[in-house]
């Protein structure tokens, strides 16, 4: 249905790998932005891309390499330039709605409590919100925050905030889960911590999850599979099959599988001049 | 956070910060009456506060009838500036047409010195209400009119994005986002216009009038009656005071989490 007929690297591993069918598909898209008076940029260039149901899947790069584009692809926010993004089968041409989304900032409403936050998900799409008050309940105690239901944002930390941030995009049960960047603003300890419940989250309910990130180890810590991207234009530098047995607690850095992977990363953005060798004294270009 | 225990707490907070700034006051009319009293100044150019006192009250009647008349042309000046501005400022904010003609117009009239054309309004409407009502209308309308429009715009662009992956229909999201997140934007400008709101109605007054507050202030300073222009000036004040804090209840009760918001950034900050 939507095998891709271009033999890249990527779409290689992907299809060796492949088991279960492709719950969102990417086939050649590029992205393009144009303003008006400047030179367009090509956010995306020619990727080939495919996410398999239940599968967890995340997006490593620098800023500027177009994941950020790429989950706002697949969620219909921005549409292609060129190719085409498809969802459980169907082309998206139109924001998506069978699906929960997470930002970098968690976007909360402020005139509205902890779980009313989460409610408002149900409200939007005009269900009852009464008929999910206790599933609400149940969520915000699944991501730590049984009493804080009554709270407003401005009484949260930020990563009691993120976690409303999650339950609100769990609560309507949507099969794909987007999150871009979505413990960008958090402390290290918070972040580890909030990366452990996410996993618990995801192993009892086994979404579909497009997971994006700057941090390498996040990536490799929390996905199945790894997405490598560089930047100018955004390209699909490999795709890693991370083979981390789960759960993943805190020792799963120790692993050897962990140790493998992120160096295999760390490889390719040395390589892309993403980063640079110690060696390398800095200010010379 | 509600709850007896926290009205409570917030009424001792509130003694504890209001407790200084009453005391001065207290102090600052003691000051006032001891040292009128000791340098023996006249009366006509300050009077001490217990003489303002005995002469409002002899004349309480004719000010109270006169903070009547200044009381309803600042009501209904204000209630018209709400009505009209802020469903222009939806008209502004939701039709690309209205942004583009009407916008630039509201704010080219916004620099015209509003006071100035009062006497425009004498020309035109007499010396009767109507052009009390448009003065402080005028006044009060581009306050409201300027802030609810920043407000309708103000929605963030994630939350807009977490919506849409709703399918969230229009109205619903200007009910459930656009216009609780407008709502602070809103009260903002309406506070500025009640404040403007009594400033108006006494310069509309000054210029031509037989009655109201701003009228028997022209007339007890041109008999140099400074006690009772004392007098009228604390009732003009007092008036301004309860319309600003009515809209501020107001504004409690309808955004309550913005408010107690505001108050744990000052916390944060103190």
């Amino acid at each position: 249905m939507t095998a891709p007929s271009v033999a890249t690297a990527a779409t290689r591993i992907v299809a060796a790998t492949d088991a279960s069918p492709p719950y969102v598909a990417l086939t050649g898209v590029t992205k393009v932005y144009r303003r008006a008076g400047r030179e367009e940029t090509r956010a995306l260039d020619r990727v080939d891309l495919t996410i398999r149901e239940g599968e967890f899947l995340a997006i490593v790069g620098p800023s500027g390499c177009g994941k950020s584009t790429l989950l706002r692809l697949v969620a219909g926010l921005h549409l292609a330039s060129t190719g085409e993004v498809r969802v459980d089968g169907r082309v998206v041409d139109r924001p998506q709605t069978n699906l929960g989304i997470v930002f970098q900032s968690p976007v909360l409403l402020d005139w509205r409590t902890a779980l009313a936050n989460v409610l408002v998900q149900v409200e939007l799409r005009g269900l009852d919100p009464a008929a999910y008050r206790d599933r609400a309940r149940r969520l915000l105690t699944q991501v730590g925050l049984a009493d804080f239901g009554d709270r407003y944002p401005h009484e949260l930390s930020g990563g009691m905030r993120k976690r409303v941030a999650i339950a609100r995009a769990l609560i309507h049960d949507a099969p794909l889960l987007l999150m871009d960047e979505p413990f960008g603003a958090l402390d290290a300890l918070t972040r580890e911590q909030i990366r452990l419940d996410l996993e618990a989250l995801w192993l009892a309910t086994r979404k579909t999850v497009l997971f994006i990130t700057h941090s390498i180890d996040e990536a490799v810590l929390l996905a199945d599979r790894v997405v490598v991207m560089s930047p100018r234009p955004g390209r699909i530098e490999r795709i890693l099959d991370v083979g981390l047995p789960r759960p993943r607690g805190l020792d799963a850095r120790r692993a050897p599988e962990f140790t493998r992977a992120t160096e295999a990363i760390t490889e390719i953005f040395l390589a892309r001049g993403v980063l640079h060798g110690a060696a390398r004294p800095i200010g010379q270009e | 956070m509600p709850g007896e225990q926290g009205a409570a707490r917030s009424f001792v907070a509130w003694v504890r910060t209001r407790g200084a700034a009453l005391l001065i006051f207290v102090a600052l009319f003691v000051v006032w009456e001891v040292a009128v009293r000791v340098t023996g100044i006249k009366e006509y150019l300050l009077p001490p506060p217990s003489t303002i006192w005995t002469e409002f009250w002899k004349r309480h009647d004719t000010v109270a009838l006169g903070a009547w008349v200044t009381t309803q042309e600042i009501l209904a000046g204000y209630a018209l500036a709400v009505v009209v501005s802020v469903p222009l400022a939806l008209a502004v904010a939701y039709s690309r047409f209205m942004e583009e003609a009407v916008y630039p117009v509201i704010v080219f009239l916004q620099i015209i010195p509003k006071i100035a054309i009062a006497p425009l309004f004498i020309i035109w409407f007499g010396f009767g209400f109507t052009p009390k009502l448009l003065l402080v209308f005028l006044l009060s309308f581009f306050p409201i009119v300027v802030s609810s429009i920043a407000g309708f715009k103000s929605a963030d662009a994630d939350i807009m994005d977490f919506a849409r992956t709703t399918g969230a229909s229009g109205w619903t999201l200007f009910r459930k986002i656009r216009l609780p997140q407008a709502l602070p934007h809103i009260f903002t400008g309406l506070k500025v216009g009640a404040a403007l709101a009594a400033t108006a109605a006494v310069v509309a007054e000054f210029v031509a009038s037989d009655r109201g507050l701003g009228y028997l202030l022209l007339q007890y300073n041109g008999q140099l009656d400074t006690p009772m222009v004392f007098a009228t000036i604390v009732i003009l004040s007092l008036i301004g005071l309860v319309v600003y804090y009515a809209v501020e209840v107001v504004e409690r009760l309808a955004i309550p989490w913005h408010v107690s918001q505001q108050a744990t950034a000052k916390d944060a900050t103190l």
